[in-house]
């Protein structure tokens, strides 16, 4: 087997797009490397009209001019992106079967990850979009949606079925040029999520996709576009889940939130990507870009727990442009390991009376670094905004690091901006107080980590905060010492 | 021809006037090498992101004054705290006056950097000393390293205390169109000894001067040091201050900072701490208006375990000022029991002025108690109803309430008519006169 497989990659390698694809018998995968010809061909199998193909490469051709940025205070061996393969498909895949149709073999996969797509459409109410390896292979409750006029689906039918919001509104939150990873995603995107919700309709049910990374060596170019018309409400969850791998893959994903006047958007992330394993080998590398735009008298929050990756690299960042509009940050990021993280937010206050709140709790481990870092900007026409940051971090064992780099820049008078940094360590008298009502340590340190996290985990929907709740405690396994 | 291209050039003809045998001269020589790699910082520069050195690279700044000046001591007296004794190191245009100043060799040395890096006698304590704590890759002090002939040069022995405290005086005097001051300063205070520090950089004229000072302070076992800056310049004189301090076990080093003038302020202040149980506190009152910039970069860097570091700045920004504070705080992983406190609090007065602040904690010991704390805030309207309703102006009930907002950084000032004098220069700077000093 080892024979053939190297036989293949070497082959992989000199070989050319136009020699055909690379299919074994689970996926279809293109040749490694990165040129303008892959990015026509993943256009083409998407069935791209000529406009998406054209915003294609003209992100390419912006990405082959930008460097990769250095300043996040992270330490990786730098990916090689010619050495990854940018379209890789399911052979089950097929986005018109029901779920019924679905292959069992993979239906299994989730269930072992804990991920039940009969579950969660049956108890839990949630209309899941699975994507694995970059195409949808389930969508339910679509119908329901469709009732309210509720647009939810893979992104690349929607280019398809509605290309006048995808192209009005693609992105105009997060531009090709706003950084190195955008514009590679904004060149190679595969697919991902696309929502709509009209006016005035309250979206009944949390959206949610779960992603998996499933090929060794593709990278996931997941592409996400919500928009809240005027006067609506979503919740949408993300959830991501990966099996172990050892060499290191790449995550560069873009999720853009719009949400106009009197809108309201809710996203939730749950990030467990494969961390890679105690001696820090393997592991995603999670660089991401998220960003929403507020209109007038609107509300973004974002929630995140995030305790996978390698490296991650994330800013789930808001413009509140229209007077009025608030925009949340709550975000539990806990290290392990050998992993790294440089998270936070920006909040850029542009429009009157906007309000923001940030609340960041940082939890290191292992040999863990991990950093936060914001910016709360206050233009010189935001009158009366209003900001609270507060970053805790919680240092447990002697070879872990905990950073803040909070930026804050105030241009108007009016501005009320507080910002609270700490960092501790969990006290010996609570582990005390604990063990001597019968908790063992390790269940003391995840009722502590919990309380830490705890006005965190408060904002995720219900089911979510349990899953979270139980991700902290596998997370931070074995960090007692 | 810009301005690095200048200095660079000018670096031979400095040559021409220093002992190029002397060991010093090898610092001076790499110094200057690694200038002429790095040159100016630019704005790309992440510690240099909020302040442009741009426009005044574009000024023709006159390396060497051609000239010596004089001045009479009744035409300058106001900037001196003239109403105690004091030990003073005045320089006028970068060069010596030895009318203004008050030196002494006895007991302590309080005297010349330009007698310190020459005569033989002082040759141990440079070795020992001299460019030991400043930066060998910053490129503004290796710039100053690389021109480092005269400032000021203080030794306090083991267990000795100077009578009175030392005013170091820059001043300069506008002969020249445009002035650039490199002065380098080099303190030392062995164990169990005290200083008290005053220093001041006046131009008096409107004639454009930019100074680019470093300050390397040595604080030993148990020593004690308190180090006044007062930044009160025309608006016409810009300064870069790097200041590198290194303490050793038990050591009290206090930095105040008053920055109400000037053009462009950038203000360098590290702590190494490498010792135990020692304590570094920096406070600083910023009052800008005008165009007024000035830039705060503060670095404590606990080596060190049972330290414990205070910040404080308070500032107030009027009219089109811009004001930058940014701290960091390093916590090495033996560092155990690290205390460090950062606070920065501002006032925005006018809808033209910008503050950017960005207070960062890099932490690598699990057992320390670290807070920062920032805000960016309006006076208290119901503060302001309270004193108005009780027949106090609305103009002097503002100020009462800054005045109170930056109180307790002055409160640890220890020279009580250094105190009254910053209370008066505050007051000028509010434009109001209470009838009484807080």
């Amino acid at each position: 087997m080892a024979y053939t497989e190297e036989e293949l990659k070497k082959e992989l390698e000199t070989k050319e797009y136009e020699y055909g694809f690379y299919t074994d018998i689970e996926s279809d995968t293109f040749p490694k490397g990165l040129n303008e010809d892959i990015v026509r061909a993943i256009s083409k199998k998407k069935d791209e009209p000529e406009w998406m193909t054209e915003w294609r490469l003209d992100a390419f051709r912006i990405w082959e001019k930008m460097e990769e940025p250095e300043w996040a205070n992270v330490h990786y061996e730098k990916p090689d992106f010619q050495a990854i393969s940018y379209y890789s498909a399911p052979k089950a895949a097929d986005p018109n079967k029901s779920l019924e149709d679905v292959d069992p073999d993979l239906l299994e996969m989730y269930r072992k990850l804990g991920i039940s797509v009969d579950e969660q459409k049956k108890l839990q109410n949630v209309a899941v979009d699975i994507v694995v390896d970059s195409v949808s292979v389930a969508t339910t409750f679509k119908k329901t949606l469709a009732e309210k006029g509720i647009i939810f689906m893979p992104i690349s039918e929607a280019i398809q079925e509605h290309p006048e919001l995808v192209k009005k509104y693609m992105g105009t939150v997060v531009p090709k040029t706003d950084n190195f990873y955008a514009a590679l995603n904004s060149a190679v995107f595969t697919d991902g999520s696309f929502c709509y919700i009209p006016k005035g309709v309250k979206c009944p049910m949390e959206l949610s996709t779960y992603f998996r990374i499933n090929e060794g060596g593709t990278g996931q170019f997941e592409r996400t576009l919500v928009v809240a018309d005027e006067s609506s409400y979503v919740s949408y969850l993300e959830g991501c889940t990966a099996p172990s791998r050892d060499e290191n893959q790449l995550h560069a994903a873009v999720v853009e939130l719009i949400a106009l006047d009197d809108a309201e958007i809710k996203y939730s992330t749950v990030q467990n990507w494969f961390p890679g394993n105690a001696e820090g080998k393997g592991g995603v590398y999670n660089f991401v870009t998220k960003r929403g735009i507020c209109e007038k008298n609107s509300k973004i929050s974002w929630t995140q727990v995030e305790t996978g990756s390698a490296v991650t690299w994330k800013y789930p960042s808001c413009i509140l442009k229209g007077n009025n509009s608030v925009g949340e940050f709550y975000s539990i990021a806990v290290t392990n390991n050998f992993q790294q993280a440089d998270t936070g937010t920006k909040m850029i206050h542009l429009g009157k009376n906007t309000k923001s709140t940030i609340i960041s709790k940082g939890i290191s481990a292992g040999k863990s670094q991990n950093s936060y870092r914001g910016l709360v900007q206050i233009g010189s026409r935001a009158e009366n905004a209003r900001n609270f940051s507060q970053c805790d971090s919680l240092l447990m064992g002697n070879d872990c690091g905990a950073h803040t780099f909070p930026y804050i820049e105030a241009k108007n008078k009016s501005a009320q901006i507080e910002h609270e940094a700490t960092t501790s360590k969990i006290g010996e008298d609570q582990i005390f107080y604990c063990n001597q009502r019968g908790i063992d340590t390790e269940k003391a340190i995840a009722l502590i980590v919990n309380g830490f996290s705890k006005e965190v985990l408060n904002k995720l929907p219900m089911e979510f905060a349990v899953e979270a709740q139980k991700l902290l405690e596998i997370s931070l396994e074995g960090s007692v010492g | 021809m810009d301005l690095k291209d200048k200095l660079v050039s000018s670096f031979m003809a400095f040559e021409n006037n220093v002992d190029v045998d002397h060991p010093v001269h090898d610092v001076r020589t790499e110094a200057m090498k690694n200038f002429e790699i790095k040159g100016f910082p630019s704005k790309k520069e992440e510690a240099w992101k909020y302040t442009s050195l741009n426009s005044l690279q574009k000024i023709d700044f006159s390396i060497f004054p051609k000239q010596d000046n004089a001045l009479d001591y009744k035409d300058v007296k106001k900037y001196f705290i003239h109403d105690i004794d004091t030990y003073k190191i005045v320089f006028i245009d970068g060069i010596f006056s030895s009318n203004l100043s008050e030196t002494t060799h006895d007991g302590v040395d309080i005297c010349l950097m330009s007698s310190a890096l020459t005569k033989p006698m002082y040759k141990q304590i440079i070795d020992v000393y001299f460019n030991k704590v400043a930066s060998k890759y910053e490129s503004l002090t290796t710039l100053n390293t690389a021109f480092s002939r005269e400032g000021a040069y203080i030794y306090i022995p083991k267990n000795k205390m100077p009578k009175k405290p030392v005013e170091i005086v820059h001043f300069a005097t506008g002969n020249e169109a445009s002035l650039m001051l490199q002065p380098r300063n080099l303190i030392i205070v062995e164990e169990n000894a005290e200083l008290q520090v005053i220093e001041r950089h006046q131009s008096l004229t409107s004639n454009e001067v930019l100074t680019n000072c470093v300050t390397e302070i040595f604080a030993a076992k148990s020593a004690n040091i308190d180090y006044y800056k007062v930044q009160n310049d025309v608006a016409t004189a810009s300064l870069i201050d790097n200041t590198y301090i290194n303490q050793k076990s038990k050591s009290f080093v206090n930095v105040h900072t008053f920055s109400f003038g000037g053009k462009l302020t950038r203000n360098n202040l590290n702590f190494y701490q490498n010792g135990e149980y020692m304590d570094s506190t920096m406070k600083g009152v910023t009052i800008l208006g005008e165009k007024q910039h000035v830039d705060h970069h503060t670095l404590v860097h606990h080596i060190e375990p049972n330290c414990e570091s205070h910040q404080d700045y308070k500032g107030i920004y009027g009219e089109n000022s811009t004001g930058v504070f940014n701290g960091k705080i390093i916590v090495d992983k033996i560092a155990q029991k690290t205390n460090a406190f950062q606070q920065n609090n501002n006032i925005l007065i006018s809808d033209k002025a910008t503050i950017n602040t960005k207070p960062q904690l890099e932490i690598f010991a699990d057992d320390v108690k670290c807070s920062h704390g920032c805000t960016i805030g309006q006076l208290d309207e119901d503060a302001m109803f309270y004193l108005q309703s009780r027949g106090i102006p609305e103009k002097e009930a503002r100020a009462l309430l800054m005045y109170a907002f930056a109180n307790n950084v002055l409160e640890s000032v220890r020279i009580p008519e250094l105190k009254a004098r910053i209370n008066k220069l505050i007051a000028k700077k509010l434009g109001v006169n209470l009838g009484f000093d807080l």
